[in-house]
């Protein structure tokens, strides 16, 4: 896409995180849109265009009274927002609608008007990966991480301390799931859900819902709120069987989307101001600073030990407090866009100072999928 | 290990003749005829090359532990913790498994041990794939020790 063409000028997460059993869950893609629009002054007969994942288009558009010329309805699990976002930008420039809604919701906890998304025993992963006691992600996105430990020398110890510093960051954020700080020997002493990741490295399994709205640069500035220009794009699939990934050390999806991004944004690891990696579990930001290029291959577990994605460090990583201390759905990505979008406005509860690029890094189904999204909030 | 009926595997024509292979006790990968590739899991095509001319071949049964976890919470089906395993066979393709006739540790279980293949007939139809630390006397000339 053309560097710094669109803008993101609604944002919202629903209005309530965590526990919310008196919503289903297109409930909360709409409680999203509804806080989105009155954010930036919009309302449906505005929106031209519509994207969502798990819930069709087709049943928002009618639920909220959309009619919309243009309609993604991409899902790859946890970063399809992400990727939504990328082919809004793309279909805005070439004139396919004018103002994107993309919305995320998810009664991850609750289970209010969820669709179970069922095994499918017919397919490969149905047939080679499940019948082996796989139960789901903390199985099976978990499975790669002994192999990268022994091979790249990371320890027991750099894997908790992600959770530790993450909590770091919780602390300062009220709407925080959980906000007590933690130490790597709460880490280890947390329940074993699937060796060698404690309870403390997975993330939490709550309810929610968030949503963008995206137009033109040209018409950003009759907005009220600050426009967050998207500066780079990237998106890429690999395998939905973790046992076919390649390289168990690194994911090709994140070096595709993540390389192309930055490409597209003209600029280099050092100009960022802000970093996202979704963290549906510990290890994933040690793949994600390797795999987008921050650090050398098996650097990250002593990056983050060194404490340079903490507060105060050089390089302010999950601010939220991310999947793990934050919130998790599901389908994390909106969360991590949603804090990308608060550091570019200057509104966030951990705000990074004088941040003006924001790198949101995001996957889906296991390694299957990814997305990165480059913010700035300097035309 | 018990199996739910609902995880039970459903084939599909293009992976049939790996289940026929199973419940015969052989593990049968395929062979490109074009760029000689060996891929796992099946398909009547290479996906190096995207040939259709490919071949059935039986695999020596050898592998080593490539990675895994051990699922400390088993569904009711299931008796106790049970590590969910990636191996890497010696004709390269890797395979989800477990590893069976071992304590499920850490401790037992090491990275690149390695391990032959066993056949667990689940019912009549299915026969699971899954792999046993190596005798060691087996591999007493193969050179690729623990």
């Amino acid at each position: 896409m053309k560097s710094k063409s669109i803008a993101i000028v609604g944002a919202a997460e629903t209005t309530e995180l965590g526990k919310i059993p008196n919503m289903s869950q297109i409930q909360l893609h709409a409680d999203a849109a509804l806080n989105a629009m009155a954010d930036c002054g919009l309302g449906p007969k505005d929106i031209d265009g519509i994207a969502c994942a798990a819930e069709w288009p087709t049943d928002l558009a009618h639920y909220l009274g959309i009619t919309p010329s243009w309609v993604d309805g991409t899902m790859v699990g946890g970063c399809s927002f992400m990727i939504h976002l990328r082919h809004a930008a793309a279909a805005i420039n070439e004139g396919l609608c004018t103002t994107v809604l993309i919305t995320h919701g998810e009664s991850g906890r609750s289970w209010v008007g969820s669709k179970a998304m069922g095994n499918n025993p017919a397919s490969l992963g149905g047939q080679f990966e499940i019948p082996y006691g796989c139960m789901g992600p903390p199985t099976m996105f978990t499975v790669p991480m002994l192999r990268y430990m022994k091979d790249l020398g990371l320890t027991h110890e750099q894997l908790a301390n992600v959770a530790v510093v993450q909590r770091e960051w919780a602390s300062k954020n009220p709407r925080a799931t959980h906000q007590d700080p933690i130490t790597i020997e709460d880490v280890f002493a947390s329940k074993m859900i699937a060796y060698p990741f404690h309870i403390l490295e997975c993330c939490l399994v709550t309810d929610g819902g968030g949503a963008l709205i995206l137009t033109t640069a040209e018409r950003a500035k009759d907005f009220p709120s600050k426009p967050v220009y998207v500066l780079g794009t990237g998106e890429s699939v690999e395998t939905p069987m973790i046992s076919q990934m390649k390289d168990f050390t690194s994911s090709s999806a994140f070096k595709v989307s993540g390389k192309k991004a930055f490409t597209e944004a003209g600029i280099s690891h050092a100009d960022v101001d802000h970093l996202m990696i979704y963290d549906a579990f510990a290890h994933l930001p040690i793949y994600g600073l390797e795999d987008l290029g921050f650090v050398g291959r098996g650097e990250a577990g002593a990056f983050i030990w060194e404490g340079n994605t903490a507060p105060g460090g050089k390089l302010p990583m999950n601010t939220n407090g991310g999947g793990l201390s934050y919130m998790h759905s599901g389908m994390y990505g909106m969360y991590a866009l949603q804090e990308s979008v608060r550091q570019m406005r200057g509104i966030a509860p951990a705000q990074v100072a004088d941040a003006k690029i924001s790198v949101c890094h995001g996957v889906g189904g296991m390694f299957g999928a990814s997305s990165t999204i480059i913010m700035t909030n300097e035309k | 290990m018990a199996i739910n009926p609902k995880t039970l595997p459903k084939p599909t024509p293009e992976t049939q003749h790996f289940w026929d292979g199973a419940r015969a006790g052989k593990l049968l990968l395929q062979q490109c005829d074009n760029c000689q590739h060996i891929y796992f899991p099946p398909r009547p095509f290479c996906p190096e090359c995207a040939s259709r001319s490919v071949s059935i071949t039986q695999a020596s049964g050898r592998g080593r532990l490539y990675s895994y976890v051990i699922n400390h919470r088993p569904p009711h089906w299931i008796a106790g913790h049970y590590s969910i395993a990636v191996v890497e066979l010696d004709e390269g393709p890797r395979m989800m498994s477990n590893i069976v006739e071992v304590a499920q540790t850490p401790e037992a279980l090491i990275l690149d041990m390695p391990l032959d293949v066993v056949f667990d007939a689940v019912t009549d139809d299915i026969t699971l794939v899954k792999f046993r630390p190596a005798n060691p006397t087996s591999r007493s000339t193969s050179g690729d020790g623990p």
